[in-house]
């Protein structure tokens, strides 16, 4: 049994929200916080089942239309990852679950539909899939390293002033404005897509940093060699 | 069968030559520039080709090219069968089969799930297979709960007879606009993408194999083949041992599937079986190669699903060379590394190579499993001791390690 001072990972709708290997960030945040000796919980919530607000970081990840439509409905009426956000939870959304946190998104036919309303942004169907390697260089405020990742989406989306973009890209179409993902507060959005966290861990760590303090460093070799492979290959191309 | 129009027979004979002098330059197996050429010169070549022969058309993520090639087999039975082996599985490949096989009163066609609408459309087939729909190369296939839609569509309104596992519930879902399904009860051994209904999206109540959606009516049909371990429950409750060579529960799913296919073609277990017994490897899958006394037996797993079958194949007690690419076949996002549970190797040697070896280190990492990286596949069998190894590789780095020994396998 874990204490009751473990560090609550909670990954929202599994079920609806998990394409493609959105589990990694999952993964990556439970080793990440135990190499440091942090002991984790982690809750998977399906979406039959209500969203525990006692969580530290709340992930949720990408989906088809139809089960993004499912799953906005059901975390408005749930009212759990509100509740857990207004208690200072970190919170990363990504791709189709970046989307939901807005006030709008693109349907199944490019309808609008109600998102939750947790991020001042609002999102639409873009005129083509954006679907390739991403570079990105992070906002100056979070002090984290360029980003790396795929992406692949159809949206596009605007954001409000309630929000500050999280990186510019260099590669790659993200918000499709220039700029990638946005953040605010302890919730950050990202078209970063499936493991995000894997080629990111400094990202990671920004999200166990805001529930734990700071942070000790690691041997992240592993994590580094893959960066440089993909940054390398991709800013060459 | 009746002749083919002259402006066909021009195609499909142009067609053949095409592949032919494909084959002869070392360009490849010839079967899809071979159909791309008939289908310029025809685009109703397909149409033409499969008019008055009995066809199956077989589609999923997994188990495809195997299951495609069970059938041929089994259907060997009555008579000369034009099948697409190699996997070349859009409408220039299935062209490019029937060409070959111009008198075959029988075609097995292997068709990509994008493409089953159109190929269903166009050839008019009496029976389709369907075997599984799971997570795919996200960056160019299409997602999955569209593509069962698709086939609902496809299916809905026309003659044809389907095969169809109904432990799968997109499947299900899929098929079941099908005046007549056939249930094979063939189980599922990747369940990430089956907790929702596919009809209403409430939560899927599992028990063991079967599954109903806890909103709506949508439930798991009444299998009428069920397989049980290693054999077949008939729909007359006969008990068939299977037997087959190809290795795991994944085939002898797929042996099923052929069995309840071959039974509406008119052959029965008895003289099917045997058939698909003969079959040992399938475009070089389960192949062992041997070099300096390393036995590799190779095994090809393309996504989350074809990994979890592949487990279950790799014998424990052996090392294991786990080899991933990136390029267009495979998919160029390697997410899905992060959907495979790795853990299972937990105590065997591991070994990692292909061209996106950083990819599988880091995820191999995360998951606690310890490994040596290598630069290639032929440093890692190297690094063997003499004996039997398991590979398990994705498409473009399966073919890389065939092309090292020659293709032969």
């Amino acid at each position: 049994m874990p204490s009751d001072s473990a560090l609550r990972i909670v990954w929202i709708y599994p079920d609806l929200m998990s394409t493609y290997g959105d589990q990694g960030n999952v993964l990556v945040l439970e080793q990440r916080a135990q190499r440091r000796g942090i002991e984790t919980e982690t809750i998977h919530v399906r979406s039959a089942d209500p969203v525990p607000e006692t969580g530290d970081i709340y992930l949720i990840g990408g989906g088809e239309d139809r089960p993004q439509i499912l799953a906005a409905r059901r975390l408005r009426k749930d009212g759990g990852l509100h509740r857990a956000i207004a208690r200072g939870a970190s919170l990363l959304a990504v791709c189709a679950g970046y989307q939901i946190m807005g006030t709008t998104f693109g349907g199944e036919e490019g309808q609008p539909v109600e998102g939750i309303g947790l991020l001042d942004i609002s999102s639409s169907r873009g005129p083509a899939r954006a679907v390739g390697e991403l570079v990105a260089e992070v906002d100056a405020a979070l002090n984290l390293p360029t980003l790396t990742g795929f992406e692949n989406h159809m949206g596009v989306t605007h954001l409000g002033p309630g929000v500050r973009p999280l990186s510019k890209t260099v590669k790659g179409v993200g918000n499709g404005d220039g700029f990638e993902g946005c953040y605010a507060g302890h919730v950050v959005g990202t078209y970063l897509h499936g493991p995000a966290l894997a080629r990111n861990p400094a990202l990671a760590d920004l999200l166990l940093s805001w529930r734990v303090g700071d942070l000790p460093p690691l041997d992240d070799s592993r994590y580094e060699a893959l960066r440089q492979e993909r940054l390398a290959t991709v800013l060459q191309d | 069968m009746t002749q083919l129009p002259l402006r066909a027979q021009l195609a499909s004979a142009l067609g053949r030559s095409a592949a032919t002098l494909s084959r002869m330059t070392g360009r490849g197996d010839g079967s899809v520039i071979g159909g791309r050429v008939g289908l310029l010169l025809e685009p109703d070549l397909l149409r033409q080709l499969a008019r008055d022969r009995k066809l199956a058309l077989v589609s999923a993520t997994n188990g495809k090219t195997t299951t495609t090639r069970l059938i041929t087999s089994a259907l060997l039975e009555l008579g000369e069968v034009a099948t697409n082996a190699f996997g070349a599985n859009m409408p220039a490949g299935h062209v490019s089969a029937l060409s070959q096989h111009k008198r075959a009163p029988y075609g097995v066609l292997e068709v990509d799930e994008k493409y089953l609408p159109e190929v269903l459309a166009t050839t008019g087939a009496g029976v389709v297979c369907l075997m599984n729909l799971s997570r795919d190369q996200m960056d160019r296939a299409a997602e999955i709960w569209l593509l069962a839609q698709k086939w609902r569509k496809a299916l809905s309104g026309k003659p044809t007879h389907v095969i169809a596992n109904c432990d799968d519930p997109l499947v299900t879902w899929g098929a079941s606009t099908a005046a007549k399904v056939t249930w094979v009860s063939g189980g599922q051994r990747w369940k990430e993408d089956s907790w929702c209904c596919p009809e209403c999206g409430g939560p899927l109540d599992r028990k063991d194999a079967d599954w109903a959606c806890r909103e709506c009516t949508f439930h798991r049909p009444e299998p009428q083949w069920v397989v049980d371990g290693d054999a077949a429950i008939d729909p007359r409750g006969q008990r068939w041992l299977l037997d087959i060579q190809l290795p795991g529960q994944a085939n002898r799913s797929n042996a099923v599937m052929a069995l309840a296919v071959a039974e509406t073609f008119g052959v029965p277990v008895d003289r099917a079986l045997p058939r698909l017994r003969e079959v040992t490897s399938v475009a070089g899958r389960y192949t062992t190669v041997e070099r300096d006394g390393r036995h590799a037996r190779l095994l090809l797993a393309k996504n989350p699903a074809g990994w979890l079958e592949a487990f279950d194949v790799a014998d424990p007690q052996l090392p294991i060379i786990l080899s991933v690419n990136a390029q267009g076949p495979d998919g160029r996002d390697t997410s899905w590394l992060w959907d495979v549970d790795y853990r299972i190797l937990r105590g065997r040697p591991v070994f990692v190579t292909g061209e996106r070896r950083l990819d599988l280190a880091l995820r191999l990492d995360v998951a606690d499993v310890p490994f040596t990286l290598c630069g290639t596949f032929m440093e890692a069998l190297a690094m063997q001791p003499p004996g039997r190894v398991d590979v398990i590789a994705n498409y473009t780095a399966f073919q890389q390690i065939r092309s090292e020994f020659g293709r032969a396998v």
